[in-house]
């Protein structure tokens, strides 16, 4: 069982990385819960969700300590990284964050989703370059699956916008090295 | 079928949407707003009703007027919404129109906050309107409930021609989780034969009031709908058990707890505590006897009741059940916080403790 947190500002794309996360889990027949805080800090502050995948039904949908944290900003950073159990992992959106985070026990991946998203031609698909990047380092879900959902998120008049997630999945896919 | 990913908001909209229902009518409310914006782009498309109200009064005595004329009929709210519509449920009740009517709950007393809690339980299962009447209450756990629920709702309100509150709480509205539409097997319900339609060639055209001039009608009608009440607690009553069977502590609680709850019994009976749990499905009717039983056995030393609210509410329908048989010890928090994993087993522990 894998409790995920997903942390950013409005906008960042924090919430659909978590849902995007799940309708993969669910597709590899995972026990997946999805829950988004939802409040007045949603307003122009941070944005987060609580994504928990399991392969036995999974009891509480929110969490104290996460697994792996994917923190978008450095306020998400500041205020979960210490809930990050040992042996966890935290994806630093290091285009945003400019400082480090170390902890023992805990191993950190900064990934430049914004410059890469930006090198892509959109900005907006700087949360798909971070879940390349998380899926190819924490391998909750496999890639494959990743890329046929985005066939089918992608449909009608988006479906314009399929190759450009692919590309984005696939760079930040190549951003982890081991 | 396949599962899909749903929200819960929307997945009570789609529920309604495939149980039939005729007609919508609501207010919006964090955290519950999903319900009617889903339903006011699908209802029309289904062509059937969908209308945002002035107010939730309005949207009640809306539901009222189109329940008496036989339609299929829901609202939906949040805690203080739905002390707004406590006049029109009890008018329903008079009445005996079916209704259903979702309370996605949230913090309070008063505006609250807008995060998840459970303290709505009093007001569901007493009624927050006059008289003597009852809702039936539902209470889901995840979303596959939900939308199961939502859909029996409309049957069991048809059936018994009573509202039915379907009693979810904000995380459940605004979590997602995968679910499976199902077919449900189509009940034998009975002709609406009291709908205010018109008097169609019939003598007489039918009256829906929920006013009574003499008090000896009136006492008609409640020995009446008394025994449509002592009938839903013969026949409808429904919980779940949970590793119960050798358990020393049981757990009482139901929605979003009572989950976390399924994942706290399994850690503790890893660690070597003999736990489990009982969750009432129907809040009103209380799984009394059940629990009475359970609560009498040998095995059972504690209970710990755990309730998204400050002191709980639920708990007391647990030590009615009682009856004094065994040490109950609540733990929970009011307000929009959610309790966690950890702190539930401590707390399991700790009543564990002071019955060793």
């Amino acid at each position: 069982m894998k409790n995920i947190l997903i942390a950013g500002f409005g906008g960042q794309g924090a919430l659909s990385i978590g849902k995007n996360l799940a309708e993969a889990a669910l597709a590899e027949n995972l026990n997946v819960t999805w829950a988004p805080s939802y409040g007045p800090e949603m307003r122009g502050g941070t944005a987060n969700c609580s994504v928990v995948i399991s392969d036995k039904p999974v009891g509480s949908p929110v969490f104290k300590f996460s697994n792996e944290l994917i923190a978008m900003n450095g306020p998400s950073l500041d205020k979960f990284a210490p809930f990050v159990v040992d042996g966890g992992m935290i994806f630093i959106n290091s285009s945003v964050v400019k400082y480090t985070y170390e902890r023992e026990g805990i191993k950190v991946y900064y990934v430049p989703c914004d410059d890469v998203a930006s090198e892509l031609g959109n900005l907006k698909v700087a949360n798909m370059v971070m879940l390349g990047a998380y899926i190819a380092a924490a391998k909750t879900v496999k890639p494959e699956t990743v890329d046929k959902m985005i066939e089918e998120i992608f449909t009608g008049k988006k479906a314009k916008l399929v190759p450009l997630n692919k590309e984005a999945l696939k760079a930040g896919m190549a951003l982890i090295k081991d | 079928m396949a599962k899909e990913l749903w929200k819960g908001n929307e997945a009570i909209a789609e529920a309604a949407i495939r149980a039939g229902c005729d007609a919508f009518f609501g207010y919006p409310i964090t955290p519950q707003s999903e319900v009617p914006e889903y339903l006011s782009l699908h209802m029309p498309q289904h062509g059937r009703v969908f209308l945002q109200a002035e107010s939730e009064v309005a949207a009640i005595n809306m539901v009222y007027g189109a329940a008496a004329s036989g339609k299929r009929v829901m609202t939906s709210s949040s805690s203080l919404g739905i002390s707004l519509k406590q006049e029109g449920m009890s008018y329903l009740a008079a009445t005996e129109l079916p209704a259903v009517i979702i309370n996605c709950m949230r913090g309070g007393p008063g505006l609250g906050t807008i995060q998840p809690a459970q303290g709505d339980y009093f007001q569901a299962t007493r009624g927050g309107g006059s008289g003597d009447y009852r809702n039936i209450v539902l209470a889901p756990s995840n979303i596959q409930e939900l939308a199961d629920f939502v859909q029996e709702a409309f049957d069991l309100a048809d059936l018994y021609r009573n509202p039915v509150v379907v009693l979810a709480d904000g995380l459940i509205g605004q979590m997602m989780e995968p679910i499976e539409w199902k077919e449900f097997p189509k009940r034998d319900l009975p002709a609406k034969d009291w709908a205010t339609e018109g008097r169609k060639g019939a003598e007489k055209h039918h009256v829906v009031s929920p006013i009574f001039y003499d008090p000896e009608e009136c006492y008609e009608f409640n020995e009446k709908t008394l025994a449509k009440f002592n009938k839903i607690k013969a026949n409808e009553v429904r919980f779940e058990e949970y590793k119960t069977e050798d358990a020393e502590l049981i757990f009482t609680a139901y929605g979003t707890p009572a989950r976390i709850i399924l994942t706290a019994v399994d850690k503790m009976r890893e660690e070597g505590y003999k736990v489990g749990l009982f969750r009432p499905i129907t809040l009103w009717p209380f799984p009394e006897k059940e629990l009475h039983e359970l609560l009498g056995k040998d095995h059972v030393k504690a209970v710990l009741d755990v309730e998204m609210s400050a002191g709980g509410q639920m708990i007391e329908d647990v030590r009615l059940a009682n009856e004094g048989q065994k040490p109950i010890s609540y733990y929970g928090l009011g307000g929009g916080l959610i309790p966690t994993l950890e702190d539930i087993c401590d707390a399991a522990k700790k009543a564990l403790e002071e019955v060793k």
